[in-house]
């Protein structure tokens, strides 16, 4: 398996390469679909020039990234573009033995579930191969490295590579049962952008189920490893914020990174519903909007965690595909890093519902919003609407295909548990209806 | 022995004596001293009091000298009591009042009327004592000076661009639109809050929209801006500057402007100032300066000046109807007949540098008088009418200078510095916007220092900043820079650059064009949105000496900038104001907007919801219609359902 990888990492390291040497670099760097005012690279040279004219870079409003980042780049400045396929090829091979690892459980538990004879008669067909399951990780990592939508990211030097570099490594860490070091790489995600703050919860159940300890609030063991889980992701959290704060002397990073996130003041269009939005919000409503907004980002943790409790990697997906859609500023590289795991659930094919369509909607509207936006803003033939209602599309086509695969996960549970042919009482042959 | 200690005795005590006595009379001669001393100075003050009084009207020079002495008896009287029927001034008026107008043909056939009055007040509003006798003082001007402690005020609205390379330079720089500075006195704390309240009263004194000034297009120059009054400290802490490029000036503004005058416009140089006229013309800039000054060249007394000056340049074929002949009565439909009778000095200049022989243009009447100033760095030459004479007025009691050309041969000398400015690049995305700065003099290199003030909605990125002199990368030596901060305040850019000789600069910064709320906008969001004038600050190597002696009497025209040095001169240039479109969203569908985001959330909350709450179950047929209908029917029979 190894050879393949290799292979792929070099395509996918010289299709970037040669993108980045090509005119079309400058121009995609420009894009807003895939730089967002947070991540977009130009921002980031613009703190250090900030920096260095003796200006703190979060005295002004056009520096948003963390104080990390800055100083990572104040040394690595002059090899980024090494820096940013470095963290794409981390995050693929991250991904790739993580999800090694995770097919491994899952064909052991799988094997586990037939000999204890669990599974009904009729749902041979529905029991994973080890050959089917064998070329997933590759698959994962091509859907990675060779998806348009991290190509795009990488030649635009976009921050949002490095955190899906961090939290890939979160993912792996968590499939590989390392509690300290999970903790560690969800506090530095939390750092970068918040919202991952949701992966909490299924580091968590992942975690205990590694370690068997039951989901029962009734038990100590339970209470003791959340704690212990917690104090490891604040503790690192806290010191991370603290180190953030000697290496700068103040605290003007707060406001200007997580308030800038919270608060949305930043209305330049991306892929993401917010922008127009606010833009055309009324004053008064304004806060109202904002917090319902935010809050529904973090509101479907517990629903999910109590609905996936024993299956908290596709509860981490489910999650990262949240985050992605519902964010303050996201941007293709964000989507990007969730469609990674789409082979992950490649038997779940036979019960997606509309998958041809969203996939047609998500290609269309690929295409269209380089079209619109220069309808709109160079050629001004049209105006913001338009490219509003690309990315009204874009985001419906995302949360169809998110849910469908939530629905597929969920039926094929439901057959694993009661048989695959269900028949009615009267003997004919039954459908199966969400009541 | 007794006679010994009888001797040593008598000696001690002849001792004691003696020294008690050098005691006593020396304590005698102190107090004589003082007493002498106040005897003297309520005389001293007295005579100064009352010699004012007397020749002030015809000398105005004098007045100043006898300034000191009078500043000392005040001091003395709050120290000593001194009987009141010795100090007792007879009322004298500390302030004077000088008018000019100065003319300047210029090349292109236009010409260039330039007014300017001057109130100098010997007064001290900077110590907190109360001011409340107003005499020539605009009095609605000397309350807000001394209730916001301000220690200097600049204001201009200007209706037009000043043209500098058809022009020259002109007397007084301003900006296209309304321009304020202020230098608050150290002893204002908040000064924000003050700087606020300053410009509300401001725009209800001259029917302004100066109350639009707040912190978003207010900056705090670094370098450009330093007082031009006497001063203790320049921390630009106490400084605020702020422009209004999109102001509109017309007869609103004149009307209070001319109120502030002490003859107003019915008489002086001031009837000229007819706002049909006026505002008929290719660029009007009125303005009010005021600062505090010396007296004398050790500056021991301070007075306040103001200045308000007006320039316009009437245009050869709108105002002239093509023809090169100038006349007052033809730039401002009206004639002089006398000066205003508070005027010190009342004088019409016309700048005749270029035409020593007259082959040029013609002056008529002819006047004697002339007069020689170094203006701009250049020694020119002035034909001047006295108002005051009442020989200047001739028989016909009334003065119509009239400029008519000869030739329209001849060439302006090319303004040393000057600097225009545009934005490069399309789409509505980014853009670049450019600076170019012309060093004309033929060998000499200076430095300029560059003032940029950039709204916060166009984001400059400072590290595309380029600085570029003859195809080579020319780095400023001092770079001030402050960010902006999203609807809070504006980006400042201050930048000293050194030109070289014969060599055009140009200064490039990138900037990105924020998408705003649509309540953000301007009732006309497709006109596009006004970036403030670069302002240019910069010593002009001066061909000629300069005076530096500021308190020497001149005409107003050339003191308006003080010089420190002898070998250049100060001029400040403004580009011209930018005009940059954003994107727009569309105004007519906030609701629209609001019920489809909505609707894209509800749709993803919906399938999540539903897919949390409901569990798979296998689907019952429906009865149809009938059926239920005939099982509701049986169930009241009492009879089992179908």
């Amino acid at each position: 398996m190894a050879a393949p990888l290799t292979l792929l990492l070099i395509v996918a390291v010289t299709i970037r390469a040669a993108l980045n040497r090509s005119s079309l670099a400058e121009l995609i760097a420009e894009r807003v679909e895939v730089v967002s005012p947070i991540t977009a690279w130009k921002r980031v040279i613009e703190g250090l020039a900030l920096l260095d004219l003796g200006v703190s870079p979060y005295s002004g409003d056009v520096f948003h990234e963390t104080p990390l980042i800055i100083y990572l780049f104040h040394f690595l400045v002059d090899y980024a573009e090494i820096t940013f396929m470095l963290a794409d090829v981390i995050t693929a091979v991250a991904l790739y033995t993580a999800v090694k690892d995770y097919n491994k459980q899952v064909f052991r538990k799988q094997k586990f579930s037939l000999e204890a004879d669990r599974y009904p008669a009729d749902c041979r067909e529905l029991i994973r191969s080890p050959k089917e399951m064998y070329y997933i990780p590759l698959k994962v990592a091509m859907f990675y490295l060779l998806n348009p939508f991290t190509i795009l990211s990488c030649v635009a030097k976009s921050t949002c590579g490095l955190n899906n570099a961090v939290i890939a490594l979160f993912v792996l860490t968590t499939i590989k049962g390392n509690v300290l070091l999970s903790a560690i790489f969800l506090c530095l995600a939390t750092y970068q952008s918040i919202y991952p703050l949701t992966l909490c919860a299924p580091a968590m159940l992942y975690l205990m189920q590694h370690q068997y300890i039951p989901v029962n609030f009734w038990r100590a063991s339970f209470w003791w490893f959340v704690v212990q889980y917690l104090f490891m992701y604040l503790g690192s959290l806290f010191v991370i914020v603290c180190l953030s704060f000697f290496l700068l002397g103040s605290w003007d990073y707060l406001p200007s990174v997580y308030g800038f996130i919270l608060s949305v003041p930043d209305l330049t269009p991306n892929i993401g519903l917010f922008w127009y939005f606010f833009a055309e919000m009324f004053e008064h409503f304004r806060l109202f909007f904002l917090c319902v907004f935010q809050i529904n980002v973090f509101f479907y943790t517990i629903p999910l965690c109590i609905k996936l409790k024993d299956h908290p990697v596709f509860l981490m997906f489910m999650q990262l595909a949240v985050i992605s859609i519902f964010k303050s500023y996201p941007t293709v590289g964000d989507t990007a890093l969730y469609l990674a795991f789409l082979p992950v659930w490649s038997h779940l094919h036979r019960f997606l519902r509309n998958i041809f369509l969203v996939s047609c909607v998500l290609l269309a509207c690929s295409a269209l919003f380089p079209v619109l936006w220069h309808l709109w803003i160079y050629a001004g033939s049209a105006n913001s609407n338009f490219y509003y209602a690309i990315t009204l599309l874009f985001n419906v086509a995302q949360i169809l295909l998110v849910s469908d695969y939530f629905y597929a996960f969920l039926r094929r549970e439901h057959h694993l548990t009661y048989g695959l042919y269900l028949k009615k009482k009267d003997g004919s042959e039954a459908t199966l209806v969400l009541k | 022995m007794a006679a010994y200690r009888c001797l040593r005795c008598a000696w001690l005590l002849l001792v004691f004596i003696s020294s008690w006595y050098v005691v006593v009379s020396g304590e005698e001669t102190t107090q004589g001293d003082d007493r002498v001393s106040v005897a003297d100075n309520p005389q001293i003050a007295a005579d100064t009091a009352e010699q004012p009084s007397e020749e002030r009207r015809w000398e105005a020079t004098q007045v100043d000298k006898a300034v000191p002495d009078d500043a000392a008896a005040a001091a003395h009287k709050q120290d000593f009591p001194v009987p009141d029927s010795v100090l007792t001034p007879t009322p004298q008026f500390k302030d004077t009042f000088k008018e000019e107008l100065v003319i300047r043909p210029l090349h292109s056939g236009d010409i260039y009327a330039s007014f300017q009055f001057r109130t100098v007040w010997e007064t001290d509003f900077t110590r907190g004592s109360k001011v409340s006798h107003y005499r020539l003082f605009p009095k609605s001007l000397g309350q807000v000076i001394s209730k916001f402690s301000v220690q200097e005020l600049h204001i201009s609205f200007t209706q037009g661009y000043w043209r500098t390379m058809q022009w020259g330079q002109p007397y007084h720089p301003s900006p296209p639109g309304a321009e304020l500075w202020v230098w608050f006195q150290d002893t204002v704390t908040d000064v924000d809050a003050t700087w606020k309240e300053l410009t509300n009263v401001l725009s209800g004194i001259f029917c302004a929209s100066l109350n639009f000034i707040d912190s978003t297009n207010t900056v705090r120059p670094s370098a450009s801006f330093k007082p031009l009054g006497i001063a203790n400290g320049t921390d630009h802490r106490f400084l605020r500057y702020a422009t209004l490029p999109r102001e509109i000036v017309c007869t609103e503004n004149l009307t209070p402007w001319k109120k502030l005058l002490p003859c107003g416009s019915k008489a002086g140089l001031a009837v000229l100032l007819k706002s049909e006229k006026l505002f008929h013309s290719s660029f009007h800039s009125q303005a009010v300066h005021i600062r505090p000054v010396c007296q004398d060249p050790q500056c021991k007394t301070m007075s306040l000046e103001l200045r308000q000056t007006l320039n316009v340049v009437f245009d050869l074929h709108t105002s002239g109807q093509g023809k090169r002949e100038w006349s007052l009565f033809k730039m401002f439909s009206r004639t002089l007949t006398e000066a205003c009778p508070l005027a010190a000095s009342s004088k019409i200049y016309i700048d005749i540098t270029d035409n020593p022989q007259e082959e040029q243009f013609e002056v008529s009447p002819a006047t004697p008088l002339l007069s020689q100033a170094v203006v701009l760095g250049d020694r020119r030459t002035f034909s001047v009418y006295d108002l005051t004479q009442q020989v200047t007025f001739g028989t016909v009691r009334s003065l119509n200078v009239l400029i008519r050309w000869k030739s329209t041969e001849g060439d302006m000398l090319r303004p040393l510095l000057h600097a225009e400015r545009y934005v490069a690049g399309y789409g509505l995305q980014t853009g670049e916007i450019h600076t170019l700065m012309y060093n004309n003099h033929p060998f000499r290199s200076f430095p300029v220092l560059l003032l940029d003030s950039v709204p916060w909605y166009l984001r400059l990125y400072v590290h595309t900043l380029t600085v570029t002199s003859k195809g080579k990368d020319n780095k400023p030596s001092y770079i001030h820079y402050e960010p902006s901060k999203d609807r809070v305040r504006p980006h400042l850019l201050e930048m000293l650059v050194q030109l070289p000789p014969h060599s055009v600069t140009e200064i490039t910064v990138q900037f990105e064009r924020a998408l705003l709320k649509w309540t953000e906008y301007t009732p006309d969001p497709n006109h596009g949105f006004y970036v403030g004038s670069s302002v240019i600050s910069a010593l002009v190597p001066s061909t000629v000496a300069i005076n530096t002696n500021i308190t020497e009497e001149q005409p107003l025209f050339s003191t308006f900038f003080p010089c420190k040095e002898e070998s250049s001169y100060f001029v400040r240039v403004y580009t011209e104001p930018l005009l940059v479109n954003l994107p727009t969203p569309d105004f007519s569908m906030p609701y629209n907007v609001i019920c489809l985001t909505c609707t894209v959330v509800a749709v993803g909350y919906g399938s999540l919801y539903n897919l949390l709450t409901r569990s798979f179950q296998i689907e019952e047929p429906n009865p149809g219609l009938a059926k239920r209908i005939a099982n509701i029917i049986r169930k009241m029979r009492g009879v089992p359902p179908l």
